[in-house]
């Protein structure tokens, strides 16, 4: 019998009836694990105690950062930049088991992303949460090799055209929040990289790049 | 209301007027009151009986109004109560109770505190009245109560230790009742015939024996001055005991710490724990109280798996003691005491505050040995283990078995699941999971073992 090294591989099928399920080997037997969307999930997204907030500290410690990847992982490939507590999100329920995040929990991972600069509350009553998948440093880096790639420098764009933008299809920026856009751009706007203005049109703000 | 009874005044709000020292018996509801002939009196339907120490009362019920008024029969005016009859029509009719009540010539109830009563000789008529109950009351208790208060004649204690003008009507009363070949002979003096006659000596002795307590209260009231001085001498004792250990050098003299002890012992027996007993291993009844619960508790120690909630150990005690039961503080004291005495067993308490009785033998780790095995089988690994599924497979009570799934939990051996479904626990896969590989799975890891019972289900 040959030892394969190799610790896992994946493949993609699609069942017939379901939703699209990933097949995952370790060794030589395979196990499937559901999806969400396009998001392949864990093996221990099935586990009951990963929704109940545990108690014991190491225990706790773990599971906190297990859905702090969880949280970044899936809002990074679903592009999605705002998480509010009180609607449902697809992450933090498994129909599988039967299991929901409660609320406490929720606010708990939330807050532990908070802690760490990769999220940030939008309301006092930490109803509304803004995640960072990438930092707003990273972002502005983007901005700045966006600009780069495409000879922007010395051009005129409104914000919306960065957001929706035939040049920025292919870019991460593609559908970016506008809140974390604009403070990107306010960003490199400190540090001399471009100007926002008032633009002609109702409520659309303009930059002037001089990257 | 006809002229019959005699009349019972009633509250505003429907409650009858107690006489002076008369006190409310039984009440039953949906009550008739028939006579035996109709032309004593028109049946009274469908009312609420009441039997007090002095009277029977019937209001008239009905949730529209409140009754204005009463009707009454005196206790004294009856003359005999019938005993049930139970036969076969009884069993599907209502209960009845039945009794004699003496009347008066005019057609009236015989009333005993009118001053009628010293010149009507022929008030030998009498009329067989019938309580029928229909509603739901108790009626067997009804007529217990109902003899009780007619034996024991309030009425006349009332009148004779009481009022002074009250006396002649007793005596009156007494006299003249039921001169129809009755309870009593022609000079006044009591006759002792059937069991009429049983109840007057019964009724004598009560009497009797009211009359020696009341005599023995006039002490208890010296009694009481007498008790504060006894309480001041037990402090007294109790602070020299305190400065006479407190005082000594270790080299303490052998007869002073005897007698000291005895002297301990009497003022536990009164009550009175001394304080010195937390410095010297407690009084000799609190050693031989913690001896003797640690050789009882054993049996049920086995029976429970080694383990035994306090509360239960103290309920088995105290009833398997039967006398003299012990307080839950006595207890404590006694588990409390164990660490001083070589004894098999100990007390535990749990962080959440539940408190035990443990074998010392009894090893933490070999339950978690077990706990652990347990909650890696298929069936766990599935669907988690339960404080009930962990009790039966420990063989121990399922408060102890949640208490040491809760421990074991502190120990990162297990993780709790709260569902709808209940608080089941499932072994850790935490510590095994890497965060930054997270789509990994080791091959001969719990998770895999996870994994392949989980798929395997359907």
């Amino acid at each position: 019998m040959v030892i394969i090294l190799i610790s896992s591989l994946r493949f993609r099928l699609e069942a017939e009836n379901f939703s699209p399920i990933s097949i995952y080997c370790e060794g030589s037997t395979c196990r499937e694990m559901q999806k969400l969307g396009d998001f392949k999930l864990p093996h221990f997204f099935n586990y009951p105690p990963y929704f109940t907030l545990q108690p014991v500290r190491e225990t706790r410690e773990k599971q906190v950062q297990l859905w702090k990847e969880l949280i970044l992982d899936y809002c990074r490939t679903q592009k999605i930049f705002v998480i509010k507590l009180e609607e449902e999100f697809p992450l933090f329920s498994n129909s599988v088991i039967e299991r929901t995040l409660s609320h406490e929990a929720r606010e708990a991972f939330l807050s532990a992303l908070a802690a760490e600069g990769r999220a940030e509350w939008l309301d006092k009553g930490h109803r509304s949460c803004l995640i960072l998948w990438h930092r707003i440093q990273e972002w502005a880096d983007i901005i700045v090799n966006f600009v780069k790639d495409n000879g922007f420098e010395d051009s005129v764009m409104t914000v919306e055209e960065i957001r929706f933008g035939i040049e920025s299809r292919r870019t991460e920026l593609h559908g970016i929040d506008r809140t974390i856009l604009m403070r990107a751009l306010k960003l490199l706007e400190q540090k001399g990289k471009l100007a926002i203005f008032k633009g002609t049109s109702t409520d659309d703000e303009g930059i002037k790049f001089s990257v | 209301m006809s002229n019959f009874f005699s009349k019972a005044e009633v509250t505003s709000s429907g409650r009858p007027v107690f006489l002076h020292n008369e006190v409310e018996c039984h009440l039953l509801s949906g009550v008739d009151l028939e006579p035996e002939d109709h032309h004593h009196f028109t049946p009274l339907k469908s009312g609420i009986l009441i039997l007090t120490t002095h009277r029977l009362l019937w209001l008239h019920s009905s949730s529209a109004t409140t009754p204005t008024s009463a009707s009454a029969i005196p206790l004294a005016a009856i003359s005999h109560i019938f005993s049930s009859r139970k036969s076969l029509k009884s069993v599907f009719h209502s209960p009845r109770i039945r009794f004699q009540v003496l009347v008066s010539p005019d057609g009236r109830v015989f009333d005993p505190g009118s001053g009628s009563g010293s010149s009507s000789g022929s008030g030998s008529r009498s009329v067989v009245v019938t309580a029928v109950i229909r509603g739901k009351g108790d009626s067997d208790g009804f007529l217990v109560k109902f003899w009780d208060s007619w034996r024991a004649r309030a009425w006349e204690s009332n009148e004779t230790s009481g009022s002074g003008s009250g006396s002649g009507l007793a005596s009156g009363s007494e006299a003249v009742t039921g001169t129809g070949g009755g309870l009593y002979s022609r000079d006044g003096s009591l006759r002792m015939v059937g069991v009429a006659g049983i109840l007057r000596k019964e009724q004598q002795m009560w009497e009797s024996t009211d009359k020696s307590l009341q005599d023995a209260f006039q002490d208890l009231n010296a009694l009481m001055g007498k008790a504060k001085e006894m309480v001041m001498l037990a402090e007294k004792m109790r602070q020299k005991l305190l400065s006479g250990t407190s005082s000594q050098t270790s080299g303490a003299n052998d007869e002073d710490m005897g007698s000291k002890e005895e002297m301990q012992d009497w003022l536990l027996s009164v009550g009175i724990i001394s304080p010195v007993t937390k410095e010297s291993a407690g009084a000799l009844y609190h050693q031989q109280l913690s001896r003797q619960l640690a050789d009882f508790v054993r049996t049920p120690l086995e029976r429970a798996g080694g383990m035994i909630n306090l509360i239960d150990a103290y309920c088995l005690f105290n009833r398997a003691r039967g006398t003299e039961l012990i307080s839950p503080d006595d207890m404590l004291q006694a588990c409390s005491l164990w660490e001083k005495f070589d004894v098999p067993v100990m007390l535990r308490k749990f962080d959440s505050g539940v408190m035990v009785i443990q074998n010392k033998s009894h090893s933490d780790d070999e339950v978690f040995a077990r706990i652990k095995s347990l909650a890696a089988k298929p069936e766990a690994l599935r669907n988690g283990v339960s404080p009930t599924d962990a009790a039966m497979s420990l063989g121990i009570a399922p408060a102890m078995a949640k208490e040491h799934l809760l421990t074991a939990e502190s120990k990162g051996l297990l993780c709790r699941d709260i569902s709808p479904d209940g608080f089941r626990f499932y072994i850790n896969l935490f510590p095994e999971i890497d965060p930054l590989n997270i789509y990994f799975v080791k091959d001969y890891g719990i998770c895999s073992t996870w994994i392949k019972a989980v798929s395997t289900s359907g």
